[in-house]
């Protein structure tokens, strides 16, 4: 870049006086905000064998609307003997489920899938309100990739024959699933679980995130409007104590995980002397690689959407920037720009990129990492000067410069919007780099050349390389880590998998 | 005057040499019958097991990036040298095991057909694995399996030398790299295997072979971090919640399987290429489809 | 000069992005009001009369005859054929619409250039304000990219104190890389002629007579080369889209596009132009409709 540019900050690009005759205007949106309204009730119970159900632990928990502070409604907090009853009631339903006409076990999904696209936008709303997410991605993410995954396992109920050919022509299912999912993508991670492991016969008991478990609850509804046999899926609420609980029941076959690599390995201990199995889909620190020949206004794209998209609660998130030197000023100089168009603010307004933190917790998580990469001598850049809400849990999109690979920001899972940026002289630097970490869950490469592409896509280690792209999602595209990342694959063919005894 | 004879040293196989334990130990193989020691054998060490996961994991991303034509004629060299090494490989289980000549010649003949089985996978189970995606958008998406990177074998008894193989192979022609723990009991014919490696054009450190005490071995084997996966037989209930506690540590992949002496011959489920799924990892790839 | 290339799946995304913004209320009525006073209105047919360009001007002056309270700007320009600039030069007096004139031998560019470059000159002469060039397409798709440069530097030349505005005819070009590339050429000949003032020169998308004229993703790879242009001179480059922006809430797009990619200092039609006769009535049927609350009927506004 031509340093006669120096001087001409990225704000003035933004706000700028024009040398023209008419003034230029300030044109601001006004607030946009979601206004249909959706019923929540004061309090949910569990969802045990197709019927809503008091605990018998008489354990109610807030949630908490994170934009307001203001709690939403009171949901059950399962006890031991509400998940022994939430787990008898998917064994017994269990045999007839699986054997059921596959198409017919696929109907019942297809219908799902069909209700879900026709509550979208309560569902939508209710996630937002719950957990934070803008709802411009709760509408056009999170409940169409969640009707998309019923929908593309329900096909897959008359076909697992076809599936893992030589392994088995008869595969079987595995029983009672219990499944514990994160408070990132409620509703999306619950389809995620439930969605296979229906289509391959087995039955679930689904415990979604303390903080979020409000569409979950929809989705019980749901099931109960479809007609899903009583059992098939039960829906539990509460925190560690019911997961926990879940893991160790006898007759849960199969554990699915998605959350921290911490809890990913204690829960991976519980069962060490058992013969249950076993998936997780645990954190990241994912890299993602610009080189200088890259597009690069649509890289910056896919940096925002790689670290700002869902506030950065994202196990994928591309949160270590890695730039090709040459190419680094243009990048931040572009970066800074494109941060100042992020409007921060009410999940329900439908302007809004960037929502609430989702618990306080979190919040308090990404200040510790704020101030350590401060402390470690990292530069932070809060470029975003967009007005925050005086309540609720805040965080401005921002990025650190002058990072050090050993830095804590640019090691740990941070799981907020904050960016750690980075430079590499070589492909093999940017590799090795790239590489340099215990996960392995996703990576990304930016460049125009072909070959590079290919070369670089092989040698990262990690389940999902996105090239000139960033967190791309789809029902039919497997999805899981490396190493410390997790194992077991969601979606696709290979998300069956852990899902059928072949 | 009779001649004495020389005996044979048995070592250790890592990086491509035949180095003594560091610990200067060494085991008694027992003869099958008789009071008879049929040979000394390194008890191999937790630094040894070091140095062999060390080795591997340098020698590991070369071979992967092999290409798998080139990875398939390296096995299928291993395979010609243990034809070539058949009588020495079945005098020695049939003195270590005191199973019959012919049952140990059946048993090395299954082993060189494993090695040329899986020769031939080495540039076909992608095809197997991977697959197409057809997703929602203008993208080209696929999954592809990518080698898991160092496991360890953890060999059963019996068979010693098809069990061996049979668990050496799978990963060894996805282009992981492999640290092998013989079976304590019948442990000579691992020992030997270290020369069919190094006559074969395997390059140092994608194959190495520890002899010792699995006891002794096991905790370290979960523990360490460099190991990203682990294949066992026939592993009993407890040892097999060590090895799972450990790996749970660096999210290691633990394939434990349970096969009879005789299910080792099965070729229907010794030479499926989803022998071979346990030490993959699915990647995949997305690509932006436009002009 | 730097190659750019464009990663047009992801650029289709960000355009895509800019419609899912809610404008409403205030805002919307600001983004309406802005937009007509960014209208270019065109007439370029063959049968084009003295009498069809004064009422076209008329328009231009007084896009509405109704009471809107604050009263409505008028638009930016009337463009029409050299020949008949004079007439909207007259017709246009007094007010501060701007007389802009289609040279270079619309639409095609197809003639010698000294033909052209006369065009140019006559319509400067007559009196435009701003004169509309093509680009020599064939020369710039084979790879003549030192003719098609030469080009512009002589219409620039030629264009004295109007202001010039460069067409691309992107639908022509098919590919982003393309239209990025035109769009960096344009500009670095028209800048390499002298120090230009803000908006002396555009960039244009479209001729509006070839399909697929102006589109989203289109106009936000031009702006962003005007960004990039700005980032390193400090000089702001306008631009226009021409073509299928039909309705207001298009037109409200487009200025959220300009609004996020080089940012306000755009909002002004000293930088910023719509190409679309037909989106003028649209616009006023939706501020009509936002002030007095009802909807209007088609012949409740003149024709543009």
């Amino acid at each position: 870049m031509d340093t006669s540019a120096e001087s001409r900050t990225q704000s003035t690009l933004i706000n700028g006086e024009a040398e023209s005759a008419s003034e230029p205007v300030q044109w601001e949106y006004s607030p946009a905000p979601e206004r249909a309204a959706v019923e929540i009730a004061d309090r949910y119970d569990l969802f045990i064998n197709g019927k809503f159900t008091a605990p018998k632990s008489r354990k109610h928990f807030a949630t908490i609307n994170p934009a307001t502070e203001q709690v939403i409604c009171e949901v059950a907090e399962a006890g031991k003997a509400d998940v022994t009853a939430a787990v008898a009631a998917a064994k017994a339903a269990q045999p007839k489920w699986a054997r059921l006409k596959p198409q017919e076990r696929a109907k019942y999904m297809y219908r799902i899938a069909r209700r879900i696209q026709e509550r979208a936008r309560e569902l939508a709303i209710i996630e937002s309100t719950d957990g934070g997410k803008p709802i411009r991605e709760s509408r056009d993410v999170d409940v169409p990739l969640a009707a998309q995954h019923f929908f593309y396992h329900a096909g897959w109920c008359d076909k697992l024959r076809y599936a893992f050919p030589g392994a088995g022509r008869d595969p079987k299912p595995v029983g009672v699933c219990g499944q514990i999912i994160p408070w990132n993508f409620p509703l999306l991670m619950a389809a995620w679980k439930i969605a296979p492991a229906l289509a391959c016969g087995n039955t679930c008991v689904l415990k979604p995130a303390e903080t979020t478990p409000l569409t979950a609850l929809r989705l019980a509804e749901i099931l109960e409007e479809v007609e899903l046999p009583a059992g098939v899926v039960n829906i539990i609420t509460g925190g560690p104590e019911s997961g926990r609980a879940l893991v160790e029941h006898n007759d849960v076959k199969k554990i699915a995980f998605t959350g921290s690599t911490e809890v990913g390995k204690l829960l991976a201990k519980m069962v060490a002397d058992t013969d249950k199995r076993i998936t997780l889909e645990l954190g990241g620190k994912s890299p993602n690689i610009i080189f200088a020949d890259a597009s690069i206004d649509q890289a910056v794209e896919g940096i925002i959407s790689g670290i700002y998209f869902n506030q950065g609660h994202v196990c994928c998130a591309g949160s270590r920037l890695l730039v090709e030197e040459g190419a680094v000023d243009i990048v931040v100089d572009k970066l800074t720009h494109r941060l100042q168009s992020l409007r921060v603010g009410d999940p329900l307004d439908k302007n809004t990129d960037i929502g609430a933190i989702n618990s306080k917790a979190q919040l308090s998580t990404i200040h510790k990492y704020l101030e350590a990469g401060r402390n470690e001598g990292a530069a932070l850049h809060e470029v975003n000067g967009q007005p925050l809400p005086r309540k609720g849990y805040w965080c401005r999109p921002c990025f650190f410069t002058g990072v050090q690979p050993s830095h804590v920001v640019a090691r740990e899972e941070i799981f907020g919007p904050v960016l750690a940026v980075m430079s590499f002289r070589t492909p093999e630097e940017a590799l090795e780099r790239a590489n340099n970490t215990p996960y392995g869950l996703a990576a990304g490469v930016w460049t125009d050349k072909g070959s590079k592409i290919f070369e670089i896509a092989r040698r990262l280690d990690a389940g999902v390389v996105w090239c000139n792209t960033y967190n791309k999602f789809d029902a039919a595209s497997p999805f899981g880590g490396f190493k410390e990342s997790g194992f077991g694959r969601e979606g696709g063919l290979q998300g069956l998998r852990a899902y059928l005894e072949l | 005057m009779t001649r004495l004879n020389v005996l044979k040293t048995y070592k250790l196989y890592i990086n491509g040499a035949f180095p003594r334990t560091e610990s200067g130990r060494s085991m008694k193989v027992p003869a099958a019958k008789g009071a008879e020691v049929l040979a000394h054998i390194c008890q191999g060490s937790r630094k040894d097991m070091r140095n062999a996961v060390e080795a591997a994991r340098a020698a590991q991303p070369k071979w992967a990036g092999r290409t798998a034509y080139n990875r398939a004629q390296i096995m299928y060299r291993m395979a010609e040298m243990l034809e070539g090494k058949r009588d020495e490989f079945a005098e020695a289980l049939k003195h270590s095991t005191g199973n019959t000549i012919a049952a140990t010649r059946k048993e090395v003949d299954a082993s060189i057909d494993r090695l040329v089985c899986f020769a031939g996978w080495a540039d076909k189970y992608a095809q197997m694995l991977g697959c197409n995606n057809a997703v929602a958008g203008p993208y080209y998406n696929f999954t592809v399996p990518e080698p898991t990177g160092v496991i360890v074998v953890v060999c059963p008894d019996e068979p010693a030398l098809l069990g061996l193989v049979s668990l050496l192979a799978p990963p060894m022609c996805a282009g992981n790299a492999v640290v092998v723990i013989a079976s304590e009991k019948y442990s000579l014919p691992a020992a030997v295997f270290g020369e069919v490696c190094a006559t074969s054009d395997v390059p140092a450190g994608v194959v190495n072979i520890i002899t010792g005490k699995r006891a002794e071995l096991l905790e370290h084997i979960a523990n360490h971090r460099n190991v990203h996966a682990i294949s066992a037989a026939n592993m009993n209930k407890r040892d097999r919640a060590t090895l799972r506690m450990g790996a749970a540590e660096n999210v290691k992949r633990v394939s434990v399987i349970k096969r009879s002496a005789d299910a080792w011959f099965d070729v229907d489920a010794c030479e499926s290429p989803w022998t071979i799924e346990p030490f993959v990892e699915m990647k995949t790839i997305w690509h932006p489809s436009a002009t | 000069m730097m190659q750019h290339t464009v990663n047009a799946v992801m650029a289709d995304e960000r355009a895509a992005s800019f419609t899912r913004r809610s404008i409403k209320t205030d805002s919307k009525m600001q983004g309406l009001r802005l937009a007509l006073s960014m209208v270019d209105l065109t007439t370029l047919e063959g049968k084009d009369s003295p009498e069809k360009v004064r009422s076209l001007c008329r328009k231009a002056i007084q896009p509405y005859d109704g009471q809107i309270d604050p009263p409505l700007p008028s638009v930016a320009a009337v463009c029409v054929y050299p020949s008949l600039v004079s007439v909207a030069r007259k017709a246009l007096a007094g007010s501060n619409v701007k007389v802009a004139s289609v040279a270079t031998g619309f639409p095609s560019g197809q003639f010698p250039l000294d033909v052209r470059l006369r065009d140019v000159a006559e319509a400067v002469e007559a009196g435009a304000d701003e004169i509309d060039m093509v680009i020599n397409r064939g020369a710039f798709l084979a790879g003549r990219i030192g003719e098609v440069r030469d080009e512009i530097v002589q219409v620039k030349q030629a264009c004295g104190q109007a202001h010039l505005k460069i067409i691309l005819e992107t639908g022509e070009l098919e590919t982003y890389d393309n239209v990025r590339r035109a769009s960096d050429l344009a500009i670095e000949a028209a800048a390499s002629t002298g120090e230009l003032r803000g908006g002396e020169v555009f960039i244009k998308t479209s001729t509006g007579k070839v399909q697929p004229a102006a589109t989203m993703p289109v106009t936000l790879i031009m702006l962003e080369a005007i960004r990039d242009h700005y980032l390193v001179t400090g000089v702001r480059i306008g631009m226009k889209p021409a073509g299928g922006i039909r309705h207001a809430k298009q037109a409200l797009h487009y200025l959220v596009m300009v609004k996020e990619t080089v940012g306000d200092a755009w909002l002004t039609p000293e930088l910023f132009r719509f190409g679309a006769s037909s989106l003028t009535n649209d616009l006023l049927r939706q501020i009509v409709k936002t002030t007095t609350g009802r909807y209007s009927a088609a012949y409740d506004f003149s024709e543009a």
